[in-house]
């Protein structure tokens, strides 16, 4: 179970991390989810991973730890929040600048650099 | 007053909550007012809150009263609370600033701006790591939405990598949460402290990892070298009392590494004695090195304010790198007169840039100003005070820090670099001046003249005038810092009294 669930958490957290490195807001922003959904799960396993433990005491036998929970909780809540805050920011941006890079201007490709230096020549 | 300590928190989130509601929400002027009211309040309750700590000695406020270190405390003892009387007076300072028609481009200023010093106030006083995570996220959303406050194309680009950096750097640090509770156990600072001597082995490595990723968030916060590159655009395209605020926020990383890596992983660590201490150490030397020769190569006054608020955060740095209760003590100083100074320079370069016409802050020649002899003697305080020239705070703040490095290794290192940024400054400061001040053409007759608002004039002076302050009274403000460094330094009082005191009050 440790196994499968780290796994998870590095693939999702090493997609999340990939497209916040992409260059227009939307990928970002998709990517910033990713990694909030990561760190949810990661919260969640750092108060170690247990089966049929309840949270209460005195309901089983070994009890699950409720505290990460809690955090998680309000990570997700503030994950939330912040996520439909970007999403309106990019929005705006994609208003205010006329394009939706993160940089808020479109990149030459190499062609057309290679183009507008063969023009000065 | 047990429940004073609540008060920097409470005050703001309710007059922030009161000021969206109908009595006040209709007109500009009913918040102007209820706000300033609100904030004198706030700085009023943060100086007694000072002084009840110096008499009495920290104090623990329990909310929901659960015997520490279960359930949510506030902890104030003498470092926070120096850093909550600076904050609501930073604020005063850019609120009284903004009742000078700064606050007509956009809606909500003045509660957003009230739910930024809460968040402010309350990453100060929190007493466990988790709420400083959610105070964090309290004053990052008052500031993403206060960044963009008036509008403009340069405004929404600069929010759109702050914004992002952010939430990067919010999902690094829950990691770093995660790994600290995983091995810890615990999230309460005092306990935390109690614990990190005890692990060892993989436990220990893993908390390392942990230590290690909570520096990168506080890294990016304070602006320390490698993630420094989103705050001369930042602060330089705010409006001029968010950039007022802004320069506490640096701040808050700063303070974070105090408790975190000083304290918890501080030299009774055990396994993981001073951790982040051999990252530090060159990161601030190079966080100066880059933030005087970003003042130098500075196009405009606020682009130049910025980078010297860089190099600030990069001596701040260099004292949290020392470790000893003399460079604490220093840095408690330098914070307050740095930010105060700091935010006292945007305010006044947003003045400058107003009258300069269409040359606004740049370093070009441009038409005079309508009135040159205050702009330029505030300008000449502020630059005494930033480059540490005697006789301003600066210089005072400067020689503490110099003199709390106590190997020759330390002196090598820090000396030079340290009097040459200031030289750095300098040079930057007096071109800046000379360019402003004495290559201005002659007005035309037609302009208008611009005057400068009551509140305007009364927001510069108030934070510029604090650096004279501060070396008028640095007898008494350095008793404070020296007492918060020592409560800093010192587990027995710090870390057990917060552990051990029976269940004073239930502050509920």
């Amino acid at each position: 179970m440790e196994g499968v669930y780290a796994f998870c958490v590095g693939v999702m957290t090493a997609c999340g991390i990939f497209l916040t490195l992409r260059g227009r807001t939307f990928p970002v922003v998709v990517g910033l989810t990713l990694l909030s959904y990561a760190v949810n799960l990661f919260l969640f396993a750092s108060g170690r991973l247990k089966l049929e433990a309840a949270a209460v005491l005195g309901m089983s036998d070994s009890y699950g730890d409720p505290l990460p929970q809690a955090l998680v909780l309000t990570a997700i809540v503030i994950g939330f929040a912040m996520t439909a805050f970007a999403v309106i920011l990019a929005m705006r941006a994609r208003a205010d600048l006329g394009n939706d890079h993160v940089d808020g201007r479109i990149p030459k490709t190499p062609v057309e650099q290679r183009q507008k230096s063969g023009g000065q020549r | 007053m047990q429940h004073l300590s609540i008060l920097p928190i409470l005050l703001p989130l309710f007059t922030g909550a009161l000021l969206l509601l109908p009595p006040l929400s209709g007109t500009l002027y009913r918040q102007r007012v209820v706000t300033l009211l609100s904030s004198v309040l706030q700085v009023l309750a943060a100086v007694l809150l000072v002084i009840q700590i110096q008499n009495d000695g920290i104090h623990q406020y329990i909310l929901g009263g659960w015997q520490p270190p279960f359930g949510i405390v506030l902890v104030a003892d003498p470092l926070s609370t120096v850093m909550v009387a600076l904050t609501t007076f930073l604020a005063l300072g850019a609120l009284c600033y903004a009742t000078g028609n700064h606050d007509r481009g956009g809606k909500y200023f003045y509660p957003l701006f009230m739910f930024q010093v809460m968040g402010i106030n309350g990453a100060f006083l929190t007493g466990d790591v988790f709420n400083l995570f959610v105070f964090f996220e309290v004053l990052l959303i008052a500031s993403y939405a206060l960044l963009v406050h008036g509008g403009g194309k340069q405004r929404t680009q600069a929010t759109v990598h702050y914004v992002i950096l952010n939430l990067v750097g919010s999902s690094i640090f829950l990691f770093g949460l995660g790994i600290m509770y995983g091995t810890l156990g615990t999230l309460n600072i005092a306990d935390m402290a109690q614990k990190v001597p005890e692990l060892t082995g993989s436990m220990a490595i893993l908390a390392k990892i942990g230590a290690l990723l909570l520096l990168v968030v506080f890294g990016l916060k304070s602006a320390m070298l490698p993630l420094h590159f989103w705050l001369p655009k930042t602060y330089s395209s705010a409006s001029a009392p968010v950039a007022a605020i802004f320069a506490v926020m640096t701040k808050v990383g700063i303070y974070s590494i105090l408790r975190i890596h000083n304290v918890v992983f501080g030299d009774e660590a055990g396994e993981l004695a001073n951790v982040a201490q051999s990252w530090i150490w060159p990161l601030a030397l190079m966080t100066i090195a880059i933030g005087t020769v970003g003042a130098l190569a500075s196009p405009s006054l606020k682009i130049l304010n910025a980078n010297l608020v860089i190099l600030s955060a990069g001596s701040l740095l260099v004292c949290a790198a020392l470790q000893n209760e003399a460079a604490t003590s220093a840095a408690v100083y330098y914070m307050v007169h740095s930010t105060l100074v700091a935010g006292g320079l945007f305010l006044l370069a947003d003045l400058i840039s107003n009258q300069r016409g269409k040359a606004e802050d740049r370093f070009v020649m441009a038409k005079s100003m309508d009135n040159p002899v205050f702009l330029a003697l505030c300008f000449a305080v502020g630059a005494v005070a930033v480059i540490g020239m005697p006789p301003l705070s600066g210089f005072i703040g400067k020689v503490m820090i110099l003199q709390a490095t106590q190997s020759a290794a330390e002196q090598v290192w820090v000396w030079p670099i340290l009097l040459l940024s200031s030289l750095g400054a300098l040079i930057a400061l007096s071109r800046a001046g000379t360019t402003l001040f004495w290559r201005g053409a002659p007005s035309k007759q037609n302009d208008e003249k611009q005057v400068i608002h009551i509140g305007e004039w009364i927001g510069v002076v108030m934070l510029l005038a604090a650096s004279p302050l501060l070396a008028l009274f640095a007898g008494p403000m350095s008793e404070i810092a020296n007492s918060a460094a020592t409560f800093l330094h010192d587990p027995s009082l710090s870390v057990d009294a917060l552990l051990t005191s029976p269940l004073v009050n239930g502050g509920h």
